[in-house]
């Protein structure tokens, strides 16, 4: 579904990717490791067209590498960036609402709404409250909710565990790990190697900005690579 | 009392002149980081725009009221087209720059193919009449652009409130990447915000040009600077602060018109700037501004 063909992604003279190749087949869902600084987020960047990039981006066999940002969500993808980006003066309503401006379906949106704030109570409870208001977790919860509400084919998560308490990823990473269920193609970047390989069918990890590794997530949790990169 | 009540409905006008293009300025500048100071050419086009549709045969003052607004609006947007998204990502003070340079050139346009001479658009005079509310004597004009900008800020409000596009904007005001996340096109939002900001300059392009009955090449060029006190009074960026703003400006100026004696008449201006130092030397971020109003863009 998605491929990566020597993405490289700098900042004035400092690369932060060099040359990855890397590819997500449908239904899949791909975890991205490595430590901080490893070009990761970089890398979603790229995917999403914010960050500009050489090398090729394919979806869906097409070459969206000079496409805006917007084109590509409209193609199916959606991200959910790193440090949440919930539209801290919008409510939370709104902020979902936003996440559907792609659809023209009014009442398939409201059901939406309705089913993620079945999913996360807590949602339905602040509805009408600013997102700026909500704990990390709940800004979370929204911002995943809200990157869904597109009815996405693939899914981007930036660092979905970041700043956040245990037992919240946890819940989160269950909520993610269904999400395969639903036929979702993932690809999760994660400094929380643990929880990100609970449902990763594969991985691959980064180390300054190159691949280090890549194979399946129980080829990688049997490896020295845990250890040596990730710290776990 | 009468006089009073006169002055009370003076600074109103004023104030609502004010608040129209401060709004104009914050809209843009709320989305794109840009301080648009060509945007009293952007009134001034529309004024020209109602004197050659007056040379060529408009009379009816309704038809160049609608005029005037679409081509306050046609304009902003194309401006924003041809002279500010090539500098959309270059640093802010380029946009600045282009701002200034782009409101000098129209100034010259104005003046070369037109005239450098104020020019009569009587069109809509008869908008100015004298009005008698419950004993009092008050100007037509006065009122109605009180109105007017209520009006105007009203349907704004409902805009950015209710529809995804002003969600849109308002959440953009804070993180445009993120908006574009939502498969929101950048330049959609961005077309929008400058359509919003030349039909209200277009508002107030109405009234000016009832007011003055004519147009001058640089007739926009002061109100501007007001209404970017205005928007500083009131904390930049903010849409309330600018509305907010411009009415305090509005009503420093009428006070100090009054208060003075007519011999000090001359220090008003003066005065008025050291009123709005006062005010941010207590809030140096404006009356409703804050440091998170810059939001994800101070990362």
């Amino acid at each position: 579904m998605l491929q990566l063909e020597g993405l490289t992604v700098s900042y004035g003279a400092v690369q932060a990717v060099r040359g990855l190749d890397l590819s997500v087949a449908k239904g899949e869902f791909v975890a991205l490791l490595g430590p901080n600084g490893a070009g990761k987020s970089s890398t979603i960047g790229a995917i999403t067209g914010l960050v500009p990039s050489k090398g090729r981006v394919i979806l869906d066999g097409k070459d969206i590498t000079r496409l805006p940002t917007e084109a590509r969500i409209v193609r199916g993808l959606t991200a959910c960036p790193e440090g949440r980006h919930v539209f801290a003066n919008l409510t939370v309503a709104e902020n979902l609402r936003l996440g559907a401006a792609t659809r023209s379906d009014k009442a398939g949106v409201a059901a939406d709404i309705d089913r993620y704030c079945t999913l996360f109570p807590v949602l339905g409870e602040r509805i009408a409250q600013a997102a700026g208001t909500l704990s990390g977790g709940e800004q979370q919860m929204l911002a995943i909710s809200r990157a869904l509400m597109s009815r996405p084919r693939m899914l981007l998560l930036d660092e979905p565990s970041l700043g956040l308490a245990p037992m919240i990823v946890a819940r989160i990473f269950d909520f993610i790990g269904s999400l395969k269920a639903d036929g979702l193609t993932v690809l999760v970047v994660e400094q929380n190697a643990a929880q990100a390989l609970r449902f990763a069918d594969r991985a691959y990890v980064l180390g300054t900005g190159q691949l280090r590794y890549s194979g399946t997530a129980a080829e990688l949790a049997g490896s020295d690579l845990m250890s040596m990169y990730l710290g776990a | 009392m009468e006089y009073f009540v006169q002055q009370f409905v003076n600074a109103l006008a004023f104030g609502s002149e004010y608040a129209l293009v401060a709004l104009g300025l914050a809209v843009v500048f709320s989305i794109m980081g840009l301080v648009n100071f060509a945007h009293g050419e952007v009134i001034a086009s529309a004024c020209y725009c109602v004197f050659l549709a007056v040379a060529v045969g408009l009379s009816q003052p309704w038809l160049a009221i609608l005029l005037a607004l679409a081509a306050a609006g046609a304009a902003s947007v194309l401006l924003e087209r041809v002279a500010f998204r090539p500098v959309r990502n270059a640093p802010t003070t380029t946009g600045l720059l282009t701002a200034f340079g782009v409101s000098i050139i129209l100034q010259n346009l104005f003046q070369l193919l037109i005239s450098p001479r104020p020019q009569a658009v009587p069109v809509l005079n008869g908008l100015n009449a004298t009005w008698h509310v419950g004993g009092f004597t008050v100007s037509s004009l006065q009122v109605m652009e009180f109105l007017a900008a209520a009006l105007s800020i009203g349907a704004l409000v409902l805009f950015l409130n209710r529809s995804t596009l002003g969600i849109a904007m308002r959440a953009a005001a804070r993180d445009f990447s993120t908006v574009r996340l939502m498969g929101i096109r950048a330049n959609r939002v961005i077309a929008m915000a400058f359509a919003i900001s030349g039909v209200l300059a277009g508002v107030a392009a109405v009234f000016i040009l009832a007011r003055r009955g004519s147009v001058s090449p640089d007739m926009g060029f002061g109100l501007v600077m007001k209404a970017f006190v205005a928007c500083v009074i009131g904390g930049f960026g903010s849409l309330s602060g600018a509305a907010v703003g411009g009415m305090l400006l509005g009503f420093i100026e009428v006070g100090l018109l009054v208060a003075l004696p007519q011999e000090h008449g001359g220090l008003k201006e003066a005065l008025t700037y050291v009123i709005v130092i006062a005010i941010l030397v207590y809030r140096p971020e404006g009356l409703l501004g804050s440091r998170q109003e810059l939001g994800d863009k101070e990362i």
